[in-house]
C-alpha cells in the first residue's frame, strides 16, 4: 500500500473497506460511517492529545546530536512527568527513514541531556536505543519545555513538518499520546453530529497511544509498551448501557481495542478508573468486550494489523489485504480506513493460533520489563486503580 | 435559560445583575473545576483568577509577558501561569497542551485577553489595515483557535457533568456602534456571532458558549482607549469578576455539573 503523505485528518475522498460479520467485503467512503453503525451502537474514541514528543538536544558526554522521542509513561497523572520510556536517535531526522537513523552515541546510566529549555538524566538503559529518563524541574516546567521545544513524531512518508494541530483528532482533550491514535481522524463534529441524530452515542476514553517504529527490528517487535489509560464512569455506564440495549460497542482505534479488552479481561464488565494494558493482542486474543473497530489500513506484520486477527480470521484478513491493494487505499496516519466486526465464533476458521496463553501473560512480562522499576507491577490480575477514587475494583 | 438568554440577560452596556457576593456562593459549584482563563494578569483577567481561586476552582491563565505571569503565579497560590499570545496561531496549542497537561482537562474556558486595535481611538477610515487585523487576530481568531483546541476536552467535560462552557468577554461595543471603536467593535461583534453560532452547533454535546459584556470597566484596555475618563466613574474589575463568576456557576448548575458534584460529596 502507498503511504498517505499529506496530513488530511478529515478527508472527503477518505475511503473505508468494512468488513462484515459474515466475512463480506465492502467499499465505502470514510463520511459515510454513520450509515454503517446502528441506533443503540456505542462508538467508544480514545480522546488523548499527541504529545510534541520528538526533542531534539544534545547528548552532554559526547557533544552528539541527538534525537529523543518520548515513547512512554507509567501513569496519566499530569503531575507525573519527569519520567519517561524514551528512544534515542543519533544525527538526522525524520525525512530519514527510521531503519536508516544513525544509532545514538553509547549511553550510560547517568549521562545528562539538553534538549532546548529543558534538561534531563539517563536513569536506566532498557534496551538498545529505549531508555528511561528522567527531566530536571517542575511539572509545570517540563510542560511548558515540551510544548515550546517538542515537535511531532513523525515518519518519512510525510516530507513536511507537521505541526501540532495536523495531530490532534477532533476530541483532542488530556495530552498523553506519544503519537497520534489516528483512527480518530474519522470522527469530525459533523460526523459526531451525524452519528448523534442516528442515535448512536459516542463515549471516550484516554489511552497514551505509544510510538509504532523505533527502526530497531527486535524493539520493534515487542511494540507496543505498557500504555497508561484511564476509562470515566461514564463510558464504563454508557458500555453497560448499549449492552443491554444490544447495541454493538465500536472502538475508534487499536488503543481503544486495547484498553476495554485490558479493562474488561477478567470480566466482561469494564471497569472504570486508571490502569496500564500491558497485553498484547493477536489471533490468540478473545474479544469480551468490542465488537467491531475502525481502524486504519496497516501492514502485515505490523502490531495493529496482528491486532486484527482477534477480529477475523486470517483467510479473510488476506482478502481485506489484497481488496486494500488492489484498490489503492494509502496507508499510515492521513491513510485510508477499514471497519471491521468481529467474525460470530460460531463461524470462525481455525487458523494456526501463535499465542494461545491469556492475552496479557506473555505480553506482560514483555512490558513489565520495560517499565519495572520497583514502583509499580501491573497486570489485569491485580488490576490496580490508579488515580481512581471511585473504584477499587478488588 | 440558554446562552441565548444569558446573553440578552447582560443586557450589553448595563451591568450584569449581581446574583450573589463573592462570600456567599454556597453551592460551591466552581469547588475543584479546572478553569483556563486568558489575559489573567491584569485587569478583568486578574481579577476572575482571584475570584474562581476563592471559590475553589483551579486555574490556568495565559498572558503574553513572562514576568507578569510569573508574578501572578507566585502571588497566587494554585494559579498555573501560562506564557503565551492567543492572537499568534503558533502560540495557541502549545498554550493549550499546557492548560490540559497542568489541569488535566478543562471545564471553563474563559476567553479574556482583548486588544483595542490601534494604540488609540481611531475613526475607522485612520485605522491601519495592520491595527484592525490584530484586534480580529486578538479578539476574534484568538478565542476560536483556543476554543477548537479545548474543544475535545470541553467536550468530555460536559459528557463528564462537570461543565463544558465558555465564557466570551464581549462589550456594548459589539451591538451599538461607537463611532472610533471601529476595530475593537467589529472583532468583539464577530466574537459575539461566533459565539452564538457556535452555542446552536455545539448544544447537542452539552456545551455552553456565552458571550458576555462586564461592563465598562476601570482597565489598562479602557485607560488606553479613553485616558481622561474618570476611574471613580467606572466599575471595578472585581465587580464584574465576581459577575461573571456568578454567570458560570449559573451555567454549571444547568449543565450538569452541579448533579457531579453532589455526587462526588457523596462518594467523600
Amino acid at each position: 500500500m502507498r503511504a498517505a503523505s499529506h496530513p488530511a485528518r478529515h478527508s472527503r475522498h477518505a475511503k473505508l473497506l468494512v468488513v462484515r460479520p459474515d466475512r463480506r467485503i465492502e467499499h465505502w467512503r470514510r463520511s459515510s460511517l454513520p450509515d454503517l453503525l446502528e441506533p443503540g451502537d456505542l462508538v467508544v474514541a480514545n480522546d488523548a492529545a499527541t504529545l510534541p514528543a520528538s526533542l531534539s538536544g544534545t547528548h552532554l558526554p559526547s557533544g552528539r546530536t541527538v534525537e529523543v522521542r518520548l515513547a512512554g509513561r507509567r501513569c496519566l497523572d499530569p503531575a507525573d512527568v519527569n519520567e519517561f520510556a524514551a528512544v534515542v536517535f543519533g544525527e538526522g531526522d525524520f525525512r530519514m527513514r527510521t531503519e536508516d537513523r544513525r544509532e545514538p552515541p553509547p549511553l550510560n546510566c547517568g549521562d545528562r541531556l539538553a534538549l532546548g529549555p529543558l534538561t534531563a538524566r539517563v536513569e536506566r538503559l532498557l534496551q538498545q536505543r529505549l531508555i528511561w529518563l528522567r527531566f530536571d524541574g517542575l511539572p509545570t516546567e517540563i510542560w511548558e519545555g515540551i510544548a515550546r521545544h517538542g515537535r511531532p513524531i513523525q515518519y518519512a512518508h510525510v516530507p513536511l513538518p507537521l505541526a501540532l494541530w495536523d495531530i490532534w483528532t477532533a476530541l483532542a482533550g488530556p495530552p498523553v499520546a506519544f503519537e497520534p491514535p489516528s483512527a480518530g481522524f474519522a470522527l469530525s463534529w459533523g460526523v459526531l453530529a451525524t452519528l448523534a441524530e442516528r442515535g448512536v452515542r459516542v463515549a471516550t476514553l484516554t489511552h497514551a497511544a505509544g510510538i509504532s517504529s523505533t527502526g530497531d527490528l527486535s524493539l520493534d517487535a515487542r511494540l507496543p509498551l505498557a500504555e497508561a489509560y484511564r476509562i470515566p464512569d461514564t463510558t464504563a455506564q454508557a458500555i453497560r448501557d448499549a449492552r443491554k440495549r444490544k447495541g454493538r460497542i465500536v472502538a475508534i482505534g487499536t488503543t481503544v481495542v486495547r484498553a476495554l479488552e485490558h479493562a474488561g479481561s477478567l470480566d466482561r464488565e469494564v471497569v472504570a478508573g486508571e490502569r496500564l494494558a500491558t497485553q498484547i493482542m493477536g489471533a490468540g486474543s478473545r474479544l469480551r468486550v468490542v465488537d467491531a473497530l475502525l481502524s486504519g489500513t496497516h501492514q502485515k506484520g505490523s502490531s495493529h494489523h496482528e491486532l486484527l486477527r482477534a477480529f477475523v480470521d486470517d483467510r479473510t484478513l488476506d482478502r481485506m489485504d489484497l481488496e486494500l491493494e488492489r484498490r489503492g487505499y494509502l496507508t499510515h496516519e492521513f491513510g485510508d480506513s477499514i471497519l471491521v466486526d468481529r467474525c460470530r465464533l460460531s463461524e470462525q476458521i481455525v487458523q494456526p493460533v501463535r499465542d494461545r496463553r491469556p492475552i496479557h501473560d506473555l505480553a506482560m512480562r514483555r512490558s513489565e520489563r520495560i517499565f519495572e522499576d520497583g514502583r509499580q507491577r501491573v497486570g489485569p490480575q491485580h488490576l490496580p486503580a490508579v488515580g481512581s477514587r471511585t473504584h477499587s475494583p478488588h | 435559560m440558554g446562552a441565548q438568554d444569558l446573553f440578552e440577560a447582560a443586557d450589553f452596556g448595563r451591568p450584569l445583575e449581581r446574583q450573589r457576593g463573592s462570600t456567599d456562593h454556597t453551592n460551591a459549584l466552581l469547588r475543584g473545576r479546572r478553569v483556563a482563563i486568558t489575559g489573567g494578569t491584569a485587569g478583568l483577567g486578574l481579577a476572575m483568577v482571584r475570584e474562581l481561586l476563592s471559590r475553589g476552582a483551579r486555574v490556568a491563565l495565559v498572558a503574553r509577558r513572562r514576568n507578569r505571569v510569573e508574578r501572578v503565579a507566585r502571588e497566587l497560590a494554585g494559579a498555573h501561569g501560562i506564557v503565551g499570545d492567543v492572537s499568534r496561531k503558533d502560540d495557541i496549542h502549545p498554550i493549550a497542551l499546557q492548560i490540559l497537561g497542568a489541569l488535566g482537562g478543562v471545564d471553563v474556558l474563559v476567553n479574556n485577553a482583548s486588544a483595542l486595535g490601534p494604540q488609540r481611538l481611531e475613526l475607522l477610515a485612520d485605522t491601519e489595515c495592520e491595527d484592525f487585523e490584530h484586534a480580529l487576530a486578538t479578539n476574534v481568531l484568538g478565542p476560536f483557535r483556543l476554543t477548537k483546541a479545548l474543544l475535545g476536552s470541553l467536550a468530555a467535560s460536559a459528557r463528564e457533568g462537570r461543565g463544558g462552557i465558555v465564557l466570551n468577554v464581549s462589550s456594548d461595543a459589539a451591538v451599538t456602534p461607537y463611532p472610533r471603536w471601529g476595530a475593537y467593535a467589529a472583532s468583539k461583534a464577530a466574537l459575539h456571532h461566533m459565539t452564538r453560532i457556535w452555542s446552536e452547533e455545539l448544544r447537542a454535546e452539552g456545551i455552553e458558549l456565552v458571550s458576555l459584556d462586564p461592563g465598562d470597566m476601570d482597565t489598562d484596555l479602557h485607560r488606553q482607549a479613553l485616558p481622561d475618563s474618570n476611574p471613580a466613574s467606572l466599575k471595578r474589575p472585581e465587580a464584574a469578576a465576581c459577575e461573571l463568576s456568578d454567570a458560570i456557576e449559573a451555567s454549571l448548575s444547568r449543565s450538569g455539573a452541579a448533579r457531579a458534584t453532589a455526587m462526588e460529596a457523596e462518594l467523600r
